[in-house]
C-alpha cells in the first residue's frame, strides 16, 4: 500500500543534537500541495515548525489544518486517491518523497488524534506496544520507559496502581493523556496534535495544555485547534489557514493582537468561522 | 503533576535510541508484513480459483449434456434420450409455492421484530430462534416435515416439499425485513403518525414501501437459497421419474434428480446431472445478482 | 354528532391496529412454536431408538440393519472430525481473504472480489458435492494421497494418519469440500466485522509506525475478536449439518478410521443415504430421527454461541 524502500535509505540517517538552535526549522514546508482526488485541499503551503516550539494551526472547518498534519506523518498513504506534492523537509529529507520509509517516519513524527484511541489492551501494553515496534528493551528498561512517559504525560499518579488493567477503563481525559504518553514513548522528534482536547471536559483540557507546555522542552509540537484561546495559551507561533491556504504565520501574541492580513483579523475577532 | 516530578523525569531514561537496532527491527517487521500480505493474496487467489474451477467444470461438463431435449422431455430410463422437464417444472412449482407460503409469515415476523418488539423479551427470543433457524441444517427441516406431514398422512407429496422449503424461507425473510425496516429513519415514522395515521397504516403504506427494495432482495435471496436445496426434499417430495404436477403426489425437482443421476452408473444420466447442475447454478447466481442490483438501485 | 364520528373513526383505527399487531405477534410466536415443534418432532421420532438402546446409543459404533443394532458413535465422530478439519483448513484462508478485502486490495478490486466470494456462498451444496466427486476426488486419488502415503505415511507417530489405499474419497476429502463451502461464509462475516473498526483506531496505530499486519494483529483482531469467533462458529454450524457435499465424497462407511484417507460417514450423510431404505416407524427410521435430534442439539449449541458473539446487543 505504501511506497517503502529499504529502511536504511529512509529517515534515521540523521539525528537531532541537543545543541540545535531553537530557531532552526525542524520541519520546513515549501510549495506543499495536497489532493483528495482532483480536489486541491492544500495550496502551496510554505511554513516552518521551529525546533522545540509549539506551532498552533487555526482556521475554520475544512481549511486544511488537519490535512496538513495528516500529510506530515503520511496518514494519507492509507487512502487511495490522496497525494501530496512539494516539499516538507525534516533534517534534509523530504517527508513526502516516494523513497521515505513511512513506518520509520511515523516513529519520528508522532500523532495524537481528536478522540482518544486507547488500544484494546492494558495501560502498560498500550505504551509498550509502540516501543516494541522500534526498539528492543529489557523488561526493566521497558518498565522505566512506561513510568517515564506516563509521568511526562501527567498520568503516572492515576495509573501506576492499575498499569495492568484495560486502558478502556480510563476516563476520556486520562485516555487522551495515555495516547500522548504512547506517542512520546516512541521518542519522536515531532508531535502532531489534531484537536486533542475537543472531546474533553475543561479540567482535562487544562491538564493537556499544561502537558503541551512541559513537552516542548523535548519535542517539536504542532497543534490544530478550533479554540483560539487555546492557541494563544499553548503556541509560540500561530498559523492561520483559510480555504487550503496558509494566510499568515506569526508569533502568537502578534497574530492575535496585530494581524497583518484582513482575513486573519476577521477570523480572530470572530467575524466568520 | 507538580513541576518537580516532571523535571525529575525530564530526561529520557535508558540508552540512546540505537538506530541500528531500530532499522534491523524495521527490516524484519517489513519482511513479516510482506510475507503476510503475500499469504493473504494467495488465500484470495485460492478462493477465486475454487469459484473458477466450479464454474468451469459446470460449464464444460454441463454444456456437453445440454440440448433441447433437456427442456422438452421428462426423465426417462437410461439410454432413452430423456430430459429434465419434469424436474425443472417441479423445482419451479415447489420453490415458488414454498416462497409464497414462507414470505408472508417471514414478513410479519420481521415486522413484529422491527415495529412491535424491538427490545422486549419475547421479541429477543423470537429474533434469537429465527437466527438459529437461519443456519439450522436443512436436512433436519426435511426430517421434521417428514415427521409432521409425510408420516402421519402416509405419503410423500409435493406439498410436503413446499412446506419444508417454506420453513427455510421464513428466517431469511425475517432477517432482511427486520434489518430493512430498522433502517427507516424515525423522522419518517413520526411524520406519518403526525398526520394521524394509525400504526398499521404507517407500516403497510409507508414503511413497507420505503423498505421495498430491501425486502424484495431478501425474498429473492430466499428463493435462490431454496431453489438449490436437496436434502429437505429427499424426505418430503421424494422425487418422481414421471411427469406430475399433482401437489399431493411425489414430485421431481432438479436438485434431487441431480443427486440421483450423478451417483448413477449411466453416462447419459451423469451428463444430464451436469446439465441440471449448470442450469440450477446459473439460475441461483442470476437471482443473486438480480437481488444485488435491486438493492443497489434502492439505496 | 361530530364528536361521535371522530370517536368511531378512532375506534376503527384501533381495530386495525389491534388486528395487525395481533397478526404480527402471532407470527413471532409461530417461529418459537416452529423451533419447539422441530425439537419435539425429532425427539418423539427418535424416542423408540433412545428407549431401545438408552445412553448406549451414543457410544455404540454398530450400525447393523440385519440385527437391528444401531449406534450413533461413528456418524457423530465423523460429523465432528470433518467439521473441525474443515475449520482448520477454512479459517486461515477465510482470514486471508477478509484481510485482503479490507486492507490490501486496491479499491477497484474490492467490490468484484467481494461479490465473487459472496457468489461462492450462494452455489448450492449439491454442486459442491458433484464438483468434489468429479474434480477433487480424482486429484486426491491420483496425486495428493499417493504422494502423502509415500512420504508422510512413513513418518513415525503421524504416519497412521496417512495410511490406507488412495481411494480419493474419505474424511480429508469431505473436510476439504466442506472447507471450500464455508470459506465464503466465514470470510464475508470477518470482512464485515473488520470494517466496523473505527478508522481512527487504525490510524493511531499506523501513526506509531505499525505495518498493515501489525495493525491487523494488534488492533483490528482484538477489537473484533468476539465477532470473528462468532463468524467461525457460524461456519462450523454450516459444516456440521451439511449433507450433499459430504455424501458424495466421504466414502459412506460406518467405521471409525484413524487415517485421514479412510472412509467414514456423518450424521447428515447417513440419514440421507439410509432414509430411502428405512420402513416408516421402524427402529432404523427411529434411529435416523434420533441421529437428527443429536445433530440438532449440536448445531443449536454452536449456532447459539455464534449468534451471541455476533449480535451481543440487539439495540436499534
Amino acid at each position: 500500500m505504501s511506497v517503502t524502500t529499504h529502511p536504511s535509505h529512509g529517515l534515521g540517517a540523521l539525528k537531532t543534537s541537543p545543541t540545535e538552535d531553537l530557531n532552526t526549522a525542524k520541519i520546513a514546508m515549501r510549495g506543499l500541495d495536497f489532493f483528495y482526488g482532483d480536489n486541491r485541499a492544500l495550496k502551496g503551503i510554505a511554513l516552518d515548525f521551529p525546533n522545540r516550539q509549539v506551532t498552533g494551526l487555526i482556521g475554520p472547518s475544512g481549511c486544511g489544518k488537519s490535512t496538513l498534519l495528516r500529510v506530515l506523518n503520511r496518514m494519507y498513504d492509507l487512502y487511495p486517491g490522496q497525494r501530496a506534492t512539494g516539499e516538507a523537509m525534516m533534517d534534509g529529507i523530504n517527508l513526502i518523497g516516494d523513497d521515505v520509509d513511512v513506518n520509520a517516519l511515523r516513529a519520528r513524527v508522532g500523532m495524537v488524534f481528536q478522540k482518544p484511541t486507547p488500544f484494546p489492551m492494558t495501560i502498560y501494553d498500550n505504551i509498550a506496544f509502540g516501543v516494541k515496534l522500534h526498539e528492543k528493551l529489557s523488561k526493566a528498561a521497558m518498565d522505566e520507559r512506561v513510568e517515564w512517559c506516563l509521568t511526562r504525560s501527567a498520568l503516572w499518579g492515576e495509573a501506576k496502581d492499575r498499569l495492568h488493567t484495560s486502558a478502556m477503563g480510563l476516563s476520556g481525559g486520562q485516555q487522551q493523556r495515555l495516547c500522548i504518553a504512547r506517542t512520546i514513548a516512541v521518542r519522536p522528534e515531532v508531535i502532531l496534535l489534531d484537536e486533542p482536547t475537543s472531546a474533553l471536559d475543561p479540567i482535562s483540557t487544562l491538564k493537556i495544555e499544561e502537558l503541551i507546555d512541559e513537552l516542548k522542552s523535548d519535542f517539536t509540537i504542532a497543534i490544530v485547534t478550533h479554540n483560539m484561546q487555546q492557541a494563544a495559551r499553548c503556541a509560540d507561533q500561530v498559523a492561520f489557514f483559510y480555504l487550503g491556504e496558509m494566510v499568515e504565520c506569526a508569533p502568537a501574541a502578534q497574530l492575535f493582537t496585530a494581524p497583518r492580513e484582513k482575513r486573519t483579523q476577521e477570523y480572530v475577532t470572530g467575524r466568520f468561522g | 503533576m507538580s513541576a518537580t516530578t516532571l523535571s525529575a523525569a525530564g530526561a529520557i531514561p535508558g540508552p540512546a535510541k540505537d538506530l541500528r537496532v531500530s532499522e534491523a527491527l524495521g527490516r524484519s517487521r517489513h519482511r513479516r508484513n510482506m510475507i503476510v500480505k503475500a499469504l493473504c493474496f494467495a488465500a484470495t487467489a485460492i478462493g477465486l480459483l475454487f469459484l473458477a474451477s466450479i464454474l468451469a467444470t459446470l460449464v464444460w461438463r454441463g454444456m456437453a449434456g445440454l440440448s433441447l431435449t433437456v427442456f422438452t422431455t421428462s426423465t426417462l430410463p437410461p439410454g432413452s434420450n430423456g430430459g429434465l422437464l419434469n424436474a425443472i417444472v417441479g423445482s419451479l412449482i415447489q420453490t415458488l409455492i414454498g416462497a409464497a407460503i414462507g414470505t408472508p409469515i417471514g414478513l410479519m415476523v420481521g415486522t413484529y421484530l422491527a415495529e412491535y418488539a424491538r427490545d422486549s423479551a419475547l421479541g429477543n427470543s423470537v429474533r434469537f430462534v429465527s437466527d438459529v433457524l437461519l443456519s439450522a441444517p436443512s436436512i433436519l427441516i426435511g426430517l421434521f416435515v417428514y415427521q409432521l406431514v409425510v408420516n402421519p398422512f402416509n405419503g410423500f407429496s409435493a406439498i410436503a416439499g413446499c412446506l419444508a422449503l417454506a420453513v427455510i424461507v421464513i428466517p431469511i425473510v425475517v432477517r432482511t425485513t427486520e434489518d430493512m425496516l430498522r433502517l427507516i429513519p424515525a423522522t419518517l415514522r413520526e411524520a406519518v403518525i403526525g398526520l394521524g395515521a394509525p400504526k398499521w397504516k404507517m407500516i403497510t403504506l409507508v414503511c413497507y414501501r420505503a423498505a421495498r427494495e430491501g425486502i424484495m432482495t431478501g425474498v429473492l435471496l430466499a428463493i435462490a437459497r431454496v431453489a438449490g436445496e436437496t436434502a429437505p426434499l429427499l424426505f418430503t417430495s421424494l422425487g418422481n421419474l414421471n411427469w406430475s404436477t399433482d401437489l399431493t403426489k411425489p414430485m421431481a425437482s432438479l436438485p434431487v434428480t441431480i443427486y440421483q443421476y450423478a451417483g448413477s452408473a449411466f453416462q447419459d444420466w451423469i451428463d444430464l446431472a451436469w446439465a441440471g447442475a449448470l442450469l440450477i447454478t446459473l439460475g441461483v447466481l442470476a437471482i443473486n445478482i438480480i437481488a444485488r442490483l435491486v438493492l443497489r438501485r434502492g439505496v | 354528532m361530530q364528536q361521535a364520528t371522530v370517536l368511531s373513526g378512532k375506534r376503527n383505527a384501533n381495530w386495525g391496529d389491534r388486528i395487525f399487531a395481533g397478526l404480527a405477534t402471532t407470527s413471532g410466536v409461530f417461529v418459537l412454536v416452529l423451533l419447539g415443534a422441530i425439537i419435539i418432532g425429532l425427539a418423539v421420532g427418535g424416542a423408540p431408538a433412545f428407549r431401545a438402546f438408552g445412553a448406549f446409543f451414543l457410544v455404540d459404533a454398530e450400525w447393523d440393519p440385519v440385527q437391528e443394532l444401531f449406534g450413533a458413535l461413528v456418524p457423530v465422530y465423523g460429523t465432528i472430525v470433518t467439521s473441525i478439519l474443515a475449520l482448520v483448513i477454512a479459517v486461515p484462508l477465510a482470514f486471508g481473504i477478509a484481510f485482503y478485502l479490507t486492507e490490501l486490495a486496491p479499491g477497484w478490486l474490492r467490490r468484484p472480489v467481494g461479490t465473487a466470494v459472496e457468489l461462492l456462498a450462494a452455489v448450492p451444496s449439491i454442486i459442491y458435492g458433484m464438483w468434489g466427486f468429479f474434480v477433487i476426488v480424482p486429484i486426491m486419488a491420483k496425486v495428493v494421497q499417493p504422494w502423502a502415503i509415500d512420504t508422510l505415511g512413513e513418518v513415525p507417530l503421524i504416519g497412521f494418519l496417512f495410511a490406507g489405499p488412495p481411494f480419493g474419497t474419505g474424511i480429508l476429502t469431505a473436510a476439504l469440500i466442506l472447507a471450500v463451502m464455508i470459506i465464503p461464509f466465514i470470510a464475508a462475516t470477518m470482512r464485515d466485522v473488520f470494517e466496523t473498526v473505527p478508522p481512527v483506531y487504525k490510524e493511531s496505530a499506523y501513526g506509531l509506525g505499525c505495518t498493515t499486519w501489525e495493525v491487523m494483529r494488534s488492533i483490528v483482531i482484538p477489537y473484533t475478536r468476539a465477532s470473528v469467533v462468532g463468524g467461525i462458529m457460524l461456519g462450523l454450524g454450516r459444516a456440521l449439518g451439511e449433507t450433499m457435499a459430504v455424501t458424495f465424497v466421504i466414502g459412506n462407511t460406518n467405521r471409525i478410521s484413524t487415517s485421514l484417507f479412510g472412509p467414514g460417514n456423518t450424521i447428515a450423510s447417513i440419514v440421507a443415504l439410509e432414509f430411502p431404505e428405512s420402513e416408516a416407524d421402524s427402529l432404523k427410521m427411529s434411529s435416523l430421527l434420533a441421529l437428527g435430534f443429536i445433530l440438532f442439539v449440536i448445531s443449536f449449541i454452536v449456532l447459539a454461541i455464534s449468534r451471541m458473539l455476533l449480535r451481543p446487543r440487539t439495540k436499534a
